[in-house]
């Protein structure tokens, strides 16, 4: 009878059960690599603009308040960009005729928007807050990073919802006293759990199982 | 038979009988007892129980894995941001912006504040200080915002379809009309809707003033032409009625649909239900309804006698004459004697404090008996108001349009403006308007579409929406409110008066100069820009409600019309939603269910089974529908409640230029209504046609298969057993579950829905479509029982077929705290929250839709298909930034308005306080007219939800579930004269 089977044929099969398994074990992985990777979340990845505004110069340099831009951030989930005459209150005297700031004259001139490329983007069922963070004592560089080290802007956390999920489980490791808030040098001291956990209370800042409910973010 | 069970029809002389028992049904299948029908029998997902096979179904399966693997490969696309030049002061991107205006329905002004996100207005909601509004909304101010954002919308200036400048319309226009000034204008004549914008009134006034042959015709095919009759045979003179329904202990509705539709009714409603939710209820008002149709108010009648159109005038004239203000007719033989001398009796019990109204589309022979008989109760002033009329120009509308028609048949009529309308649709048959409209030299269309009047015009002129442009206008009680725009004009338009303004002077005004300085001079103030601020802010002129004047009665002998009745008589009435069909492109009012039917998407020809068996006629079967040499197709729908040998047909339907949404739905009823019978003719022939055309109703949609949904009692035994509600429901212990025990400590949101004050208006379903960005699916996705909206409120009857008692409940989600929707996700898409919300998490479900099925109030919706308009400009811009805009294969339902509840709990965690009780409002109870709904924190004793949740009434739904909802109801009351035992009678 002749052989159906090549003497081949297990290595064959072996190498195509193993192979297999590791295939899609590999690419598993990879998928889950990718996801998480800079590439995916735009994390760290300087942005291009319209025009090259550098925080490292207004904030870091000149040491310009985050306030003083983005003006709703306390009152609204919003944190604005400027509109172009907040440019021009300086720029109409300083650096007037440089040709890196035409796109911002040329808003001013013509009404039309500078179109920002946006940096820090929450896919759309997130619904992110920006007045109840600053209020509770969540400091800005605890998600932007220090921007004042920044020549172009970047997105310096990854945005995952892992990320997020991590600071609404122990939002002690992560608060400051709210006076700190919109300060680019603070960094939290030996004791922040200790006094973290009394922020917490102080401020009322809600328990980890009321911050991970879904509705807190997602609507 | 097995045709009868395909189209769900039933033995027809079934539903004649007398009742077997006292259960709650829905439909005549659910009455009888009968298999629920083939067309009706699909899954739960809607789709008629398919023969695909296996091998294509796991085809299909490894295809959609497969894609759905893909879609987790994109990369979020880069976003921009583009801030202001300048930005406006106050504005905060990301908090939304109110400002009070007001909307014109049909003319009469709702005050109401417009929610705007950057510039975008995105949600109407009432004025707290409006008198017509008192903080609620009717449902066409809730759907204004499709009117707007409508893609149909004409979107520029043509003659004779070809696109033109407004320069050289104005040039035109001027050029002709100025060559008549010769003739003192003869052979001008503007023909306008009802007109009670101050403004616009002055301004045709102005332009009669300059050229004095010229001449004003108004016509309203829908509007209150019986009262202007009446008033000007019983006052000889024109009048205003209005009620206050706070101080009314009876009301006797003559086939007025008060409640739900018309002039005045947010109002109406609300001081109505006012007196049956108040403290003990002891002192509840009673509503006598006769009507010729099922409505929303018979239905909440406290006693309801369906007769036909004629009859209820002989009816009226029976309880007229019992209480001496008429003088008797022949009503002797009447079988309903004694159900109108108990009315009578109880009417004359309470004089002063009781109120008799007429429906607008009754005859002026009944509105001219109700004058009499609020004259001799005493009412007048009390609870019936008369004040000179709300219009600019009140006249008889029909001869109005009729002397038009003739003169432009007699070549009288060179130059024809119109302002708005749209009479070559609308216009009595009789009048053949399109035909005139031919002789008329230049004829000027100004309207929001492109119609089928603009369709024959030389001219057309893009109108503003109010929401684009200064206006003025009055409300029910005269009450001005000064409209103030909310955007730009998306197109190029160019309002009412801005054209009469052309024909005025040169250079014309804008809107808002005409509109600046008509106030300036009439404002009276010392400051006028401060007057002007203050009224456009508060969205009111503070004390322009007019004064009650006390016109004399000088005719009382109302002279009987004693029309013979006929074998079969036609009502005509204007839809509760598209009103005169000015709506008809309004894609959330044409997907709405009517009150009562649950139609979508269509009107239908109304008849009692009676009438339906004597006709040898079915349910959804066509018929031809023929009077005076007129004719016209549409299906049968057999209405419970609806009087016999009468057929009820809603105008505003049946377009044929109305755009994408309105054209081809429903039948043009307006071809067989002539001048002579606007409402009702007796001379009706009905064919049948050996045809089918399914009609889209929701009323059978997620069935609850016979279990009381709405508990009800009379107030008498409530006075007797307080414990009623307790009484009737099961609720196990609440330790028989295996959900686990959770303690809330914080916030326990919770709302209370009162069963005796909702009326049925459905204001709360278009609220929570506008709040939440629910899409619109279509008539076919209705047939196959997808509708999006997640309120839906419920009508149960009880009792016989004919004569049946109706009860209304509005269902959204319960958010159970034992929810069964939960255990059975298998991705934990939906879950509780830590306040005890019932969550769905959009990007967290897959669509295996487990959670519905285990639903047992069947609240969840399934987006089966891309309903959303995500990319299709302009609808897109009303959605809400604060809500998911949900895609495919995605479940959803209520949410509580989970969005609110964020917002003010992050304000007031900002201002370092708890939430306060009442600031917390969702949009269904925000926009409800009778308050019939109230949300809270039911953990917090003083809050007014824990209250009522405390009271006797209260009872949950299908409570033997011990699923213990967090959404209760107050059980439902009826005030019943104990002269008259059974609830209705006919």
């Amino acid at each position: 009878m002749a052989q159906y089977f090549s003497r081949n044929a297990d290595t064959f099969a072996r190498i195509l059960i193993f192979g297999g398994a590791s295939a899609l074990v590999s690419v598993l992985a990879l998928s889950y690599l990718i996801v998480r990777s800079h590439y995916e979340t735009m994390q760290n990845v300087p942005r291009e603009q319209p025009v090259p505004f550098s925080h490292e110069h207004h904030v870091g340099g000149l040491g310009i308040d985050c306030r003083y831009c983005h003006t709703t951030v306390e009152y609204s989930a919003f944190a604005n960009v400027p509109p172009t005459k907040t440019c021009m209150n300086c720029h109409s005297e300083m650096w007037a005729a440089s040709p890196t700031l035409e796109p911002v004259r040329e808003s001013y001139r013509s009404g039309k928007s500078i179109e920002w490329t946006r940096v820090n983007d929450l896919p759309e069922y997130v619904y992110f807050n920006h007045s109840i963070h600053v209020q509770k004592g969540v400091g800005c560089t605890e998600c932007h990073g220090r921007v004042d080290r920044m020549p172009l802007t970047w997105q310096a956390a990854p945005l995952t919802m892992e990320w997020c999920l991590d600071c609404h489980r122990h939002t002690e490791l992560h608060i400051r006293p709210r006076d700190r808030v919109f300060s680019m040098t603070y960094s939290h001291p030996q004791n922040q759990a200790e006094l973290g956990l009394r922020l917490v209370k102080e401020d009322h800042v809600r328990s980890s199982g009321e911050l991970t409910s879904c509705e807190i973010c997602h609507r | 038979m097995k045709e009868q069970a395909k189209y769900g029809f039933v033995p027809l002389e079934a539903l004649t009988a007398s009742p077997s028992s006292a259960r709650q049904w829905r439909s005549a299948a659910e009455y009888l007892n009968a298999p629920v029908p083939e067309s009706e029998q699909f899954d739960e997902a809607g789709v008629p129980i398919s023969e695909s096979s296996r091998r294509r179904f796991l085809g299909l399966m490894a295809g959609s894995m497969a894609l759905a693997g893909l879609t987790g490969c994109t990369r979020q696309p880069t976003e921009t941001i583009m801030p202001y030049v300048n930005q406006p002061e106050n504005v905060v991107p990301g908090n939304p912006k109110y400002y009070a205006t007001a909307v014109p329905v049909a003319g009469v002004a709702e005050g109401v504040i417009v929610e705007s996100h950057l510039g975008r207005p995105t949600k109407v909601e009432g004025n707290p200080d409006h008198p017509a509004s008192l903080g609620a909304t009717c449902v066409l101010s809730q759907a204004c915002l499709m009117d707007l954002y409508d893609p149909d919308r004409v979107k520029e200036i043509t003659r004779e379809g070809v696109p033109r400048e407004w320069d050289a319309f104005e040039y035109e226009w001027t050029q002709a009309v100025g060559a008549l000034a010769g003739q003192k204008g003869a052979g001008l004549r503007i023909l306008s809707e009802t007109v009670t914008s101050p403004s616009l009134g002055a301004q045709i006034q102005a332009v009669l003033k300059k050229y004095s042959g010229a001449q004003w015709h108004q016509y309203d095919p829908a509007g209150p032409h019986s009262a202007r009759q009446a008033a000007q045979t019983v006052f000889r003179r024109s009048v205003n009625t209005y009620y206050n329904f706070a101080d009314a202990d009876v009301v006797l509705a003559l086939d007025s649909d008060f409640l739900a539709f018309g002039a005045g009714s947010t109002r109406y409603a609300h001081d109505f239900s006012a007196r049956r939710r108040r403290g003990d209820r002891l002192d509840m008002n009673r509503l006598y309804a006769i009507e010729s149709t099922m409505t929303a108010t018979g239905g909440k009648a406290d006693h309801r006698l369906a007769l036909r159109y004629v009859d209820i005038e002989r009816a009226a004239r029976h309880i007229a004459a019992e209480l001496g203000a008429a003088s008797a007719g022949s009503t002797a033989d009447d079988p309903h004697v004694a159900w109108l001398s108990a009315a009578a009796r109880d009417l004359r019990a309470h004089k002063g404090s009781c109120i008799v109204i007429p429906g607008e589309h009754q005859s002026p022979e009944v509105h001219a008996l109700a004058h009499a008989m609020n004259a001799e109760l005493g009412n007048v002033d009390k609870t019936v108001y008369y004040t000179d009329p709300i219009e600019v120009e009140p006249t008889d509308q029909v001869q109005s349009l009729r002397r038009l028609t003739e003169d432009m048949n007699a070549g009288r009529v060179q130059y024809l403006l119109m302002l708005g309308g749209n009479p070559v649709y609308n216009a009595p048959a009789d009048f053949q308007f399109e035909k005139a409209l031919e002789k008329v030299k230049t004829s000027v269309h100004v309207g929001l579409h492109f119609n089928e009047t603009s369709l024959k015009t030389t001219w057309h002129i893009p109108e503003p929406h109010f929401l684009e442009d200064w206006g003025d206008t009055r409300a029910y009680d005269g009450t001005v409110t000064i409209i103030q725009p909310l955007i730009a004009p998306l197109y190029d338009s160019h309002s009412q008066l801005k054209v009469l303004d052309a024909i005025l002077q040169w250079p014309g005004r804008s809107s808002y100069e005409i509109v600046r300085a008509y106030w300036s001079g009439k404002s009276g103030a010392q400051d006028f820009e401060q007057w002007w601020r203050k009224t456009t802010h508060d969205g009111l002129v503070t004390g322009s409600a007019l004064p009650a004047i006390h016109p004399a009665i000088r005719n009382l002998a109302v002279p009987a019309k004693g029309t013979a009745g006929g074998a079969l008589e036609v009502v005509f009435r204007p839809d509760v939603y598209l009103y005169d069909g000015r709506y008809a492109n309004n894609v959330w009012l044409q997907e709405l269910p009517r009150p009562m039917t649950k139609l979508t998407w269509d009107n239908a020809v109304f008849l009692s089974p009676a009438t339906a068996a004597r006709l040898g006629l079915e349910n959804q079967g066509r018929v031809e529908l023929r009077r005076a040499g007129a004719s016209v197709r549409g299906s049968v729908w057999i209405l419970p409640g609806h009087p016999d040998g009468s057929i009820t047909v809603d105008l505003g339907w049946g377009r044929t230029h109305a755009g994408q949404t309105g054209n081809g739905a429903g039948f043009n009823a307006y071809l067989v209504r002539r001048s002579d019978a606007m409402w009702h003719g007796s001379d009706v022939e009905l064919h049948k046609l050996d045809e089918r055309y399914p009609l889209a109703t929701t009323q059978m949609h997620q069935a609850m298969e016979h279990r009381p949904i709405v508990i009800h009692n009379t107030l008498e035994e409530y006075k007797n057993h307080h414990d009623l509600a307790k009484q009737k429901e099961h609720e196990p212990p609440e330790n028989l579950t295996l959900y686990p025990h959770w303690e809330y400590r914080g916030y326990a949101w919770a709302m209370s829905i009162d069963t005796t004050a909702c009326v049925n208006c459905q204001a709360c379903v278009v609220a929570c479509q506008a709040e939440n960005n629910i899409p619109v699916v279509g008539k076919e996705q209705v047939l196959a029982r997808r509708p999006m909206h997640w309120l839906r409120v419920d009508v149960y009857y009880e009792g016989g077929y004919q004569a049946p008692t109706a009860h209304y409940a509005p269902i959204p989600c319960m958010h159970c705290e034992n929810a069964p929707c939960e255990v059975v996700c298998p991705t934990q898409a939906t879950n509780h929250s830590s306040e005890g919300l019932n969550n769905m998490v959009y990007n967290r479900c897959v669509g295996t839709r487990y959670c519905s099925n285990n639903c047992p109030y069947k609240v969840r919706r399934f987006n089966f298909l891309l309903y959303q308009d995500w990319h299709d400009e302009p609808r897109n811009l009303q959605h809400n930034p604060d809500v998911t805009v949900r895609s495919r294969g995605v479940m959803e339902k209520c949410t509580y308005c989970v969005q609110r509840i964020r917002e003010a709990e992050i304000k007031a965690e900002i201002e370092n306080r708890p939430v306060r009780d009442g600031e917390i409002k969702t949009a269904c109870q925000q926009v409800c007219p009778t308050e019939a709904i109230v949300f809270g924190d039911k953990n917090n004793p003083s809050n007014r939800v824990a209250k009522l949740q405390a009271e006797s009434l209260n009872y949950s739904m299908l409570s033997d579930l011990n699923t213990r909802p967090r959404t209760t109801y107050l059980a439902e009351l009826r005030n019943q004269n104990p002269e008259l035992k059974k609830g209705t009678s006919a």
